[in-house]
């Protein structure tokens, strides 16, 4: 390889290692040949953080962070700045493709036990990840200082006063005043444009290092590194650069088309992805009839909802996500792919996600007393895909492991 | 406590009368964004009866001239009233809020925005859903916002119509003809509602026409890129 660098390279690499990060982690990082559909998504929510971080840049340009200005600043984005709408709708599209393509990625786990050992940790960096995510939507949805945007804020910053004896300190400290005001604003405003892009961006960092030092899964769930060649190269494995850059990047072209679709022909996506309610300003003296998070917040909420004591309603949100993390502790299955499971893990994952999109739904509309029922089912099923995880997969029967992977 | 009390009320109140939907159903409002002819009677619509009380801030009056083919000299004669507003200003009015809020009991909302947030079928259902009701102020109700706080600014045009209560739902006739006939007031309407879903988003147009280039280019990159990926993974078996 030496003789083939260019005197630049050769300069550079005397001084910083280039060459060989760009070896490791692509023209000789090994992945498996074998990856699916379900793999495309990891790639894809780098490419929509890159939107939202460039897109954020130029959007910044022209937002005013005040309760006086905001408002009439996207209008003003939206109307007078050249292409201010096409940036807006992208930023606001990209907050819900976010949403979407890190839950199929997390979907992809759960299916092919990605999260198993030896990969707990890049699932814990990555729910870390979503966890930031979910903080960074939701200051984010302040900012246009809508109906919606501003009783969404000062219901969930409500719910920290649920927490017996610092809840209301808690909660005022947060806001910094009583209610959401423009002291709100501009806090929040700092956290989305600067503390949690640069949390996400370093978490994202560690999730792929960590995904580089022990090596993608794939959907047979077996290690690749098993079965090397006489160069100890896996077999099964191909480099990561052209293979996977050139597929990855049909992937980026098909996502971008529906991405565009939605931006350009349906920005509001029928009210889930733009509120109706947030066309019109912030105000303190009237509630809007409905309030709800936007879709990719509704399980949580529908669970918050679904248990009549407000304390533990917020205990049992928090530990829908909580159990999340510890995940990879109770599985206990010797398999990771649900393909070499039987029917307990199978149906449990049907459950599981059939539970997260009902509550989904629920979230989203006007409690009733069936909903209310329906809620407390699916909060329970959801709670018990975690908590019975540990006993189906150690009891089911599971198939042999094949030792190459399949097509 | 208080906090408590918004906390509960929010987010364990029951269905009210929007959230669960419209409780009258809306008539489809039929309108057509690239009828320029349309949008420009609804701005004109817009500024005689609308903009004494509603300001469209958020809306420049040279964009209008802009996206509906009107010249300077056209907007200056036909939807701008006050001798030293210039076009690119944007559509405020001079009625202060502390006076309206007076008036009416509650402050005329900006219109800029109003068909994003209430839907283009409803405001049209609205502007046509005015009848008599002694009990209320302005003595007119409506069917789809109960207990209204504006006067029917465009009674005189449709005329005054009547409630015929049938089982629960309020169904109108008309009782007093106005200037025009009920025909001609669905499209004066129409018009405005027309104006009003373009003041709404006034590039929407835009957005449609550039994302059917933007798409296009996708899909032949689709090819080439997919034409790629199939040559280097030729050699992976």
């Amino acid at each position: 390889m030496a003789n083939e660098k260019g005197r630049f390279m050769t300069w550079v690499d005397a001084r910083f290692p280039l060459t060989k990060i760009w070896n490791e982690q692509a023209a000789e990082y090994h992945a498996p040949k074998n990856l699916n559909f379900w793999y495309y998504f990891g790639s894809l929510a780098l490419l929509v953080l890159i939107i939202q971080i460039v897109t954020g840049i130029w959007l910044t340009m022209a937002y005013n962070p005040s309760a006086e200005g905001a408002f009439a600043s996207v209008e003003y984005i939206m109307r007078d700045v050249e292409y201010g709408w096409l940036i807006r709708y992208m930023h606001s599209t990209g907050a819900s493709a976010f949403f979407v393509v890190v839950y199929l990625h997390m979907f992809r786990s759960l299916l092919y036990g990605s999260y198993k050992g030896p990969r707990e940790l890049i699932w814990v960096i990555g729910m870390c990840i979503y966890l930031a995510l979910m903080a960074e939507a939701f200051f984010g949805y302040l900012l246009p200082w809508g109906q919606m945007s501003f009783w969404g804020a000062q219901v969930i910053t409500s719910l920290f006063g649920v927490i017996p004896i610092v809840g209301d300190d808690l909660a005022l400290w947060i806001r910094g005043d009583y209610v959401v005001s423009g002291a709100t604003l501009n806090r929040f405003f700092a956290m989305h444009v600067v503390a949690l892009p640069l949390i996400i961006i370093a978490l994202v960092v560690l999730h792929m290092i960590a995904l580089h030092e022990v090596g993608s899964s794939n959907p047979d769930g077996i290690d690749i590194k098993d079965q090397k060649d006489e160069n100890g190269h896996p077999v099964d494995g191909i480099v990561f650069h052209p293979y996977y850059t050139v597929k990855d990047l049909v992937g980026v072209v098909i996502f971008l088309i529906v991405f565009c679709a939605v931006m350009f022909f349906a920005p509001e996506m029928g009210g889930f992805f733009l509120e109706a309610p947030n066309f019109e300003p912030a105000n303190p003296l009237v509630t809007p009839d409905h309030i709800a998070p936007v879709w990719y917040m509704t399980p949580y909420y529908a669970i918050l909802r679904a248990i009549p004591d407000q304390f533990w309603g917020v205990v049992a949100m928090g530990g829908a996500i909580a159990v999340l993390f510890v995940l990879p502790w109770l599985d206990r299955s010797p398999v990771r792919s649900l393909r070499y499971r039987s029917w307990p893990s199978k149906v449990a994952l049907f459950i599981f996600v059939v539970s997260f999109v009902v509550l989904g739904y629920l979230g989203l509309v006007e409690p009733t007393e069936t909903r209310a029922l329906l809620a407390q089912i699916f909060t329970v099923l959801y709670f018990l895909f975690f908590l019975a995880m540990p006993f189906y997969t150690r009891m089911e029967k599971t198939k042999p492991v094949p030792t190459r992977v399949t097509k | 406590m208080i906090k408590r009390i918004l906390l509960t009320l929010t987010l364990f109140s029951s269905a009210s009368a929007f959230a669960a939907g419209p409780a009258v159903p809306v008539d489809k409002a039929p309108i057509d964004p690239h009828d320029t002819a349309s949008l420009q009677r609804g701005a004109q619509v817009f500024v005689n009866n609308c903009m004494g009380c509603h300001s469209a801030d958020y809306m420049r009056y040279k964009r209008i001239g802009k996206d509906l083919a009107l010249t300077d000299e056209q907007l200056l004669d036909n939807l701008i009233f006050t001798s030293d507003t210039p076009v690119g200003s944007q559509m405020n009015i001079a009625m202060r809020p502390s006076d309206a809020a007076n008036w009416f009991g509650i402050e005329p909302p900006d219109l800029t925005l109003v068909a994003r947030v209430r839907g283009a079928d409803w405001l049209y259902t609205f502007l046509r859903g005015f009848y008599q009701d002694d009990n209320k102020l302005w003595g007119v109700n409506n069917t789809v916002f109960p207990d209204v706080g504006m006067p029917h600014v465009l009674l005189s045009l449709q005329g005054v119509q009547a409630p015929v209560y049938n089982d629960g739902e309020i169904d109108l006739t008309l009782v007093k003809p106005g200037i025009l006939t009920p025909d001609e007031y669905d499209v004066l309407t129409a018009d405005l509602v027309n104006f009003l879903a373009y003041m709404g988003e006034p590039t929407k147009l835009e957005r449609q026409r550039l994302g059917v280039w933007v798409i296009l280019f996708l899909l032949a990159l689709l090819i080439f890129v997919y034409l790629l990926k199939r040559e280097y993974w030729k050699d992976v078996h």
